[in-house]
């Protein structure tokens, strides 16, 4: 036996533990935070094209500034005169390292490639039309081009930019527009399918149902949040997008409303478990005094343990959409991942989640694409954190109601 | 009690020695690359028991980028080494010997009920950068053309828009899938559909198409013999990267590799042969 003193000090320890342990949970998350901001806020310091590279025009030309999309519609062939951007009439010369030998033979670039520099400014100051993009290295001491000015990427042109093709050389474009509308798309679509199915299962498990089949059905439903994600992707692709291609008659099954149908099914455990806990936390004295007053079972239910279990039901609600919004690998697999603006649910649709989730891997650690894609993971902190505050102001205001 | 911790630190110290004697070296790059390499590998381990190999994937930029920060020997690739990167290497002071060790060839699949049976690189072009919309306007039905392909980060997808797109983009509505796997799945229950895998990939449930990257005078069926013979135009051979201070362990591996019985495993796992 411990006496007392030893006994006060098993609790001093135990509740140093206690308190250590809230610390470090807190610490982290705040860590991980500042981590995410430090390193997506990083976007906005960076320029568009490829760090240590330069693009540079004839001096001749009278294109002093070209915008990054405009760029990108050079590179891409879309573009090919400098009449359409405000020049002369004049085409278009791509010169890069990929076509370099195209133009100069490559034995007259030297072994370690020493001539290198020079040829470049040969080309350039003797061809009008010509746009190089260039290794840092090999800008020539004496430089007869005009080296374009690019600006760093700008928080407008990111949120509202409508072409997510991160890779492109020499300008990237990273538009999210497509990608913010995609999440908010599928994650409503999912809330809209869950939240009446979800409730109407809560209030028969709690209220209807008898014991036997409530021990039923209970350890199946919460069988359900144990399924791997990429297993619900897997049965969304081979099952639901065929299913939902033949019923609307569509070109594509893959669309934002197989990811909705999903998403929907994977909130249904956390939202019914959490609903039927809340109804049947109500006081058995309410629903006996409302069932005594004449009330029927009816009208108990939706007159004194809905009401009575509003909290419990907004939180079951941002669980759900939390639940959808950063859901990753089924949405990866059955929506389509096109970056296009939604029209309609049966549209492919690319999410935020998603495009996190296929690109980090093959982004290189702290360059352009690897911040960006952590610029998005602060817009999506930035939506769920709204959608949680929305929630808890709406609990707070029918309390005081 | 003592005698019980001086045994097992013996233990550990002759599981040290061991390990001591044993060759190890990682492989790191491409996807396309790692079942491959995966299976050689297994297989060299069987022959040679004194070496362990470690196998991983990330993507040919990932490979590379390993060997230049030093945490791999050995890196796979699906393209070759860009000049910038090589310019790195030689910035790192990292001398390095290039070996290609099998072919890859895409093909371009549709659904089975497509009646489409031939393209032209001109014609792929327009399919995949979204200029053309309707498989009517090449010789098929009045269906919707819906475009697959893989990510943004892959180097399939590179190869693909360097060699059959001339440097294009890819249609903002193109489906980015996140495996080949998915791209076979999708195209086999879609039927507007047209996307490309490796030849390895290609299945039943798909059906390939010929392709001319000579404006339509001959078209070229995508199988392991047009491609080992480059008459078939989608073909890109297949890189390892090593460092040279480590020659002397990897040799005899590349010659694994290029072995009678290493290009029998390269043709039995759907790759194309270098000899």
């Amino acid at each position: 036996m411990l006496n007392k003193s030893q006994r006060k000090t098993f609790e001093k320890i135990f509740e140093g533990l206690l308190f250590s342990s809230s610390t470090v949970t807190s610490i982290t998350v705040i860590f991980i935070i500042i981590f995410l901001f430090s390193e997506g806020i990083g976007l906005f310091n960076s320029k568009p094209i490829e760090k240590e590279y330069f693009i540079a025009l004839n001096e001749t030309n009278p294109v002093k500034d070209i915008s990054p999309s405009d760029i990108d519609l050079i590179f891409n062939q879309d573009v090919t005169n400098w009449s359409k951007l405000g020049g002369k009439n004049d085409s278009i010369i791509l010169f890069t390292l990929n076509n370099i030998t195209d133009y100069i033979p490559e034995d007259s670039l030297g072994v370690n490639l020493e001539f290198l520099p020079a040829q470049i400014n040969k080309f350039i100051s003797s061809n009008t039309g010509v746009i190089a993009y260039f290794p840092d290295e090999y800008k020539p001491e004496k430089f007869d081009a005009f080296i374009l000015p690019v600006g760093n990427v700008k928080v407008s042109e990111f949120l509202k930019g409508k072409n997510w093709y991160p890779t492109n050389q020499p300008a990237a474009q990273l538009g999210i527009l497509p990608l913010i509308l995609g999440t908010l798309w599928v994650s409503f679509g999912a809330i809209l399918i869950a939240l009446p199915l979800g409730l109407a299962t809560a209030i028969y498990l709690a209220e209807v149902a008898d014991m036997r089949l409530r021990n039923i059905l209970k350890p199946l439903i919460e069988l359900l949040a144990g399924i791997p994600s990429v297993v619900y992707g897997f049965f969304g692709l081979v099952v639901i997008v065929p299913l939902v291609q033949k019923t609307f008659g569509l070109a594509v099954g893959e669309t934002a409303l197989v990811g909705s149908i999903i998403l929907g099914i994977m909130a249904l455990p956390t939202i019914i478990t959490i609903t039927e806990d809340s109804i049947r936390a109500t006081p058995r004295s309410q629903k006996e005094a409302s069932l005594a007053l004449g009330a029927s079972r009816w009208q108990t239910m939706v007159r004194v343990i809905i009401p009575y279990s509003k909290s419990g039901i907004a939180a079951a609600i941002i669980l759900g959409i939390g639940r959808a919004v950063g859901e990753t690998m089924a949405v990866l697999m059955v929506t389509g991942n096109a970056s296009v603006i939604p029209h309609s649910f049966l549209q492919p649709v690319r999410t935020i989640p998603a495009t996190i989730a296929a690109e980090l891997g093959e982004a290189p650690a702290g360059g352009l694409h690897f911040k960006a894609l952590f610029a998005l993971g602060i817009v999506l902190f930035i939506i769920t954190f709204g959608i949680n505050l929305t929630v808890e102001i709406i609990k707070s205001r029918t309390k005081r109601a | 009690m003592k005698k019980l911790i001086y045994i097992a630190l013996a233990m550990l110290v002759s599981a040290n020695a061991l390990q001591a004697q044993k060759t190890t070296f990682k492989i790191k790059g491409s996807d396309t690359c790692l079942p491959l390499i995966q299976k050689q590998s297994e297989n060299y381990m069987k022959k040679n028991t004194s070496t362990s190999i470690m196998v991983t994937g990330g993507g040919s930029g990932v490979g590379i980028g390993a060997l230049l920060t030093g945490t791999t020997e050995v890196a796979m690739t699906s393209r070759k080494m860009k000049l910038d990167e090589k310019l790195k290497m030689q910035d790192g002071a990292k001398a390095f010997k290039e070996k290609i060790f099998a072919n890859d060839a895409l093909s371009i699949i549709v659904h089975p009920s497509n009646k489409v049976s031939q393209l032209t690189r001109e014609q792929l072009e327009g399919i995949f950068t979204g200029k053309i919309k309707n498989w009517k306007d090449v010789g098929g039905d009045d269906l919707t053309i819906v475009v697959y392909s893989r990510e943004t980060s892959s180097g399939t997808y590179e190869f693909f828009k360097e060699h059959v797109l001339n440097n294009k983009n890819f249609a903002s509505s193109a489906l980015l899938m996140p495996a080949t796997g998915a791209i076979v799945q999708s195209v086999s229950q879609t039927k507007g559909a047209v996307g490309y895998v490796g030849l390895a990939y290609v299945e039943k449930s798909v059906k390939d198409i010929k392709v001319s990257f000579d404006k339509g005078k001959t078209f070229v069926e995508p199988n392991v013999a047009n491609a080992q013979n480059k008459t078939y135009p989608i073909t890109r051979p297949l890189y390892i990267y090593y460092l040279t201070s480590v020659e002397k362990t990897i040799t005899p591996y590349i010659e694994f590799l290029l072995s009678a019985e290493g290009q029998k495993t390269v043709l039995s796992e759907g790759y194309v042969p270098v000899k």
